[in-house]
């Protein structure tokens, strides 16, 4: 203890208020569900809404459109205020938009221009939601942080470990997108959602009368309010003075030779096919990108099938990394169908994944997670 | 839930007196006071009851009260009335006789403003859209005690006179307002106002003193203070919210913000709020009769709570204490902890207090105050502000120097910067 540190009266240590649990809400009716749903528990409830993004920024983005689909909208700040007040919970607008900033939105950018296809919900997972806001939550004396995630975490008492599972309901699992989790983040992370279908948690809302019971899905990326985030990455790199490496440049096929002309590398992601056109009466897909060259690089379907590639950042949730060769089902988007492969640890952060059969357009910046049945073993960035 | 209020600065309650004397004017007394019938009259007679006792507490003359919606449209009608950019006057005065001051008369592109960097936003906002129509705008700088040198006013100063050599067709701007708030909203701090009105008046400057949040706290005198303009809003003195005032002085050329009928001489059309104007005179008078005796039992308990909370938290620190203050404010920097999540565990537990500014979401923003008195955003994002009011009660503090040192302790427990700081102290 630093001496000067001299404690005239030392303070108590505040005891966590029993069974208090904090619920991240969007002001959607998933996260509201959850509230609800943790209330009818018993559970004393406390909603906290990020504020993540100035929706003063980027102007040139709103256009006339409406201002509902825009992200942290005052509206879904007022529709989760709203269902705080109706179940009669403490609620708390709560600022996180330097690190929201800092860690999803300029490395998703930063990705794009790279010419990777980068997740920004697993970065938003890992490192806003799970992590400063997870802490506030622990700070602010609740026991753990609730969201409406469809996913589940169980304690396995056998192996002291914490694990992460796909939701009882396939069509909204979004396991993919936690693998990013420590064991500390997932012991105090709640997913009350996953053992229900949508449907189910549309019926609860109703059930409970939450004003936002009929309130539609929002499916695009949060910050971009228009859903054209090519447009967002011009309007944020010019507002941060980002090097662009703009404009212009050359698709090209394997061989190098020059088969047409494109309008920057960060409208295009690997496995596209749109606007590039016919060769020899076949269509042709990005096969890779190169900012540097300021190319993209095309060819037939076939040439996108590969078996092979190496991930970084690697976490492992169910299991602690294993010495030997693992066998699992691998998945490398989202919406893949997860394929059996082979996962072989090269170093700390870094493993390399070997399909049994060549997947189609294994994308730079997305995961690949892998799957032992319903339990996420762990995942790592497609370099 | 014990529920403990140290939030005053943000508003006050309504005091039963000022409540009692405001009621009969709802639906009993319910007539205009724009009314030349006898109903209206007695509503007229309430009103320049108000003017007289919200003048008394400023050592203003009634006629130079105008009766507002509150400090935001007093500050903006002041600003606006004196530094229109569109318009070059004259506009009307209160005092009718009076000669029109023909180097006040000056082209929009030629006027100069003068401010602190922490004003309210009343003020902040009101002359960034001054600037946008091209009034130039100064921002003084504060000291670390968050008070602004007089000096440095004195040397804003711009006379609009050409370099004697100067062959230039550009006319320089002059200087046709200094506004500057009397005591700050964050930090308590008072600010050296006699020294600077004495400096408006030698360089006939019109000066405007936003007065927000000392009005009630502090005794203030319109003519010691030298200011020309000067406002005031009922709910931070136990008035309620929606009605304030803006004192003018008389000969003032102020051009009006609202048009309408002929309210307040014109200066303020819409049809009186009579039971808000009631209350703030009530209220206004309360203040007068109560401010020395306030002032000495809040200052007492308010350092009392202060000198607790130095003890009981390891490295806190008073932010801008140096200064004088109004005696209902402390704000404290507890370094290691993130100020919004103090606020809500301490709302959870029963206090209300404060930090920074909110935004329309509600979420917090970083302090333009604390960052202009030099304080790094991670300390500014660790402070709290206290403010007491007219029955906060012995009990109160000791419910704070219980639950704040207690919270303190378990957000720096779970902040690694601050284990992890502690640990290389080691």
């Amino acid at each position: 203890m630093n001496a000067a540190v001299q404690f005239d009266t030392l303070p108590e240590r505040a005891e966590t208020q029993r069974g208090l649990v904090a619920v991240a809400m969007s002001g959607g009716v998933d996260s509201s569900a959850v509230a609800a749903l943790l209330q009818q528990q018993g559970r004393a409830v406390v909603g906290l809404t990020m504020q993540l993004w100035n929706q003063r920024r980027l102007p040139e983005l709103q256009g006339d459109g409406p201002a509902q689909h825009r992200c942290c909208s005052l509206d879904d700040v007022y529709d989760a205020k709203a269902v705080a007040q109706h179940l009669n919970f403490p609620h708390y607008v709560v600022n996180f938009e330097e690190q929201f900033e800092a860690r999803v939105v300029r490395p998703f950018v930063d990705q794009y221009l790279a010419g990777r296809t980068p997740i920004a919900c697993t970065n938003c997972n890992t490192d806003v939601k799970f992590e400063p806001l997870l802490r506030m939550a622990r700070q602010i004396g609740a026991e753990c942080l609730a969201t409406g995630h469809y996913a589940r975490i169980r304690e396995n008492h056998a192996t002291g470990r914490w694990e992460l599972l796909r939701a009882r309901d396939d069509s909204k699992d979004q396991s993919y997108f936690l693998w990013g989790l420590s064991q500390e983040q997932l012991s105090r992370s709640d997913f009350p959602l996953g053992e229900l279908t949508k449907e189910e948690v549309r019926a609860l809302a109703r059930r409970a009368n939450l004003p936002v019971a009929e309130k539609p899905e929002s499916m695009e990326l949060c910050f971009v309010p228009t859903g054209n985030y090519v447009q967002f990455i011009q309007a944020y790199s010019q507002e941060r003075a980002i090097p662009v490496q703009n404009g212009e440049g050359e698709i090209v096929n394997e061989t190098g030779d020059v088969v047409g002309r494109h309008d920057g590398v960060h409208n295009f992601t690997i496995g596209q096919r749109k606007g590039l056109g016919f060769a020899a009466g076949k269509p042709l897909y990005v096969l890779s990108i190169d900012p540097e060259k300021n190319r993209v690089v095309v060819g037939e379907d076939d040439v996108l099938r590969k078996t092979l590639c190496d991930i970084e950042g690697v976490n492992w949730i169910s299991c602690e990394m294993p010495s030997a060769p693992l066998r699992a089902l691998a998945k490398i988007r989202h919406k893949h169908e997860p394929a059996p492969a082979t996962i072989e640890q090269l170093d700390a952060a870094t493993a390399r994944v070997t399909f049994d059969a060549p997947q189609r357009a294994i994308t730079p910046g997305q995961a690949v997670v892998f799957y032992d049945g319903d339990a996420v073993l762990g995942g790592g960035w497609i370099r | 839930m014990n529920r403990v209020y140290l939030d005053f600065n943000a508003t006050t309650p309504v005091e039963p007196e000022v409540l009692d004397a405001m009621l009969p004017y709802f639906s009993g007394e319910f007539a205009n006071a724009a009314s030349i019938h006898t109903p209206g009259q007695r509503a007229r007679a309430a009103v320049e009851t108000a003017r007289e006792q919200v003048a008394a507490l400023i050592g203003a003359r009634p006629q130079e009260i105008v009766f507002t919606s509150g400090g935001t449209e007093s500050d903006n009608h002041a600003i606006f009335g004196i530094v229109n950019p569109l318009v070059s006057g004259p506009f009307p005065s209160l005092d009718k006789n009076d000669d029109f001051p023909p180097h006040r008369h000056v082209l929009s592109q030629h006027k100069h403003v003068i401010t602190t960097a922490i004003e309210h936003e009343a003020v902040l906002n009101t002359c960034q859209a001054l600037e946008k129509d091209g009034v130039a705008v100064t921002y003084l700088s504060v000291a670390r005690d968050g008070r602004v040198d007089p000096g440095a006013v004195r040397r804003a100063i711009q006379t609009g006179r050409s370099a004697p050599n100067s062959i230039s067709s550009n006319i320089p701007p002059a200087t046709t307002l200094i506004t500057i708030m009397h005591a700050n909203n964050e930090l308590g701090t008072i600010q050296p106002l006699e020294e600077i009105g004495r400096i408006a008046k030698e360089a006939d400057v019109y000066f405007h003193a936003d007065a927000v949040q000392s009005g009630g706290k502090i005794p203030i005198d319109v003519n010691t203070l030298q200011v020309d303009l000067l406002s005031i809003s009922g709910h931070k003195l136990y008035a309620p919210k929606g009605i304030g005032a803006l004192y003018v002085r008389g000969g003032t050329r102020l051009r009006q913000l609202l048009y309408g009928g002929h309210h307040q001489r014109g200066f303020r059309p819409g049809t009186e709020n009579v039971a808000g104007i009631v209350g703030l005179g009530k209220a206004a008078e309360l203040a007068r009769k109560s401010l020395a005796e306030d002032a000495r039992r809040l200052s007492a308990l308010r350092d009392q709570l202060q000198q607790g909370l130095l003890r009981r938290v390891p490295q806190s620190r008073v932010n801008g204490g140096e200064a004088p203050r109004t005696p209902n404010t402390t704000n404290l920097v507890f370094p290691g902890v993130e100020g919004e999540a103090l606020l809500i565990a301490l709302d959870l537990k029963g206090l209300a207090c404060s930090t920074g500014a909110a935004c329309s979401s509600g979420a917090v923003e970083p302090s333009h105050v604390l960052t202009a008195i030099g304080l790094p955003p991670e300390e500014a994002r660790a402070s709290l502000r206290f403010s007491l009011g007219r029955h906060t009660a012995p009990a109160d503090i000791d419910f704070a120097l219980n639950v704040v040192p207690a919270a303190v302790a378990q957000l720096r427990e779970l902040s690694p910067t601050f284990r992890k700081e502690a640990a290389a102290k080691t």
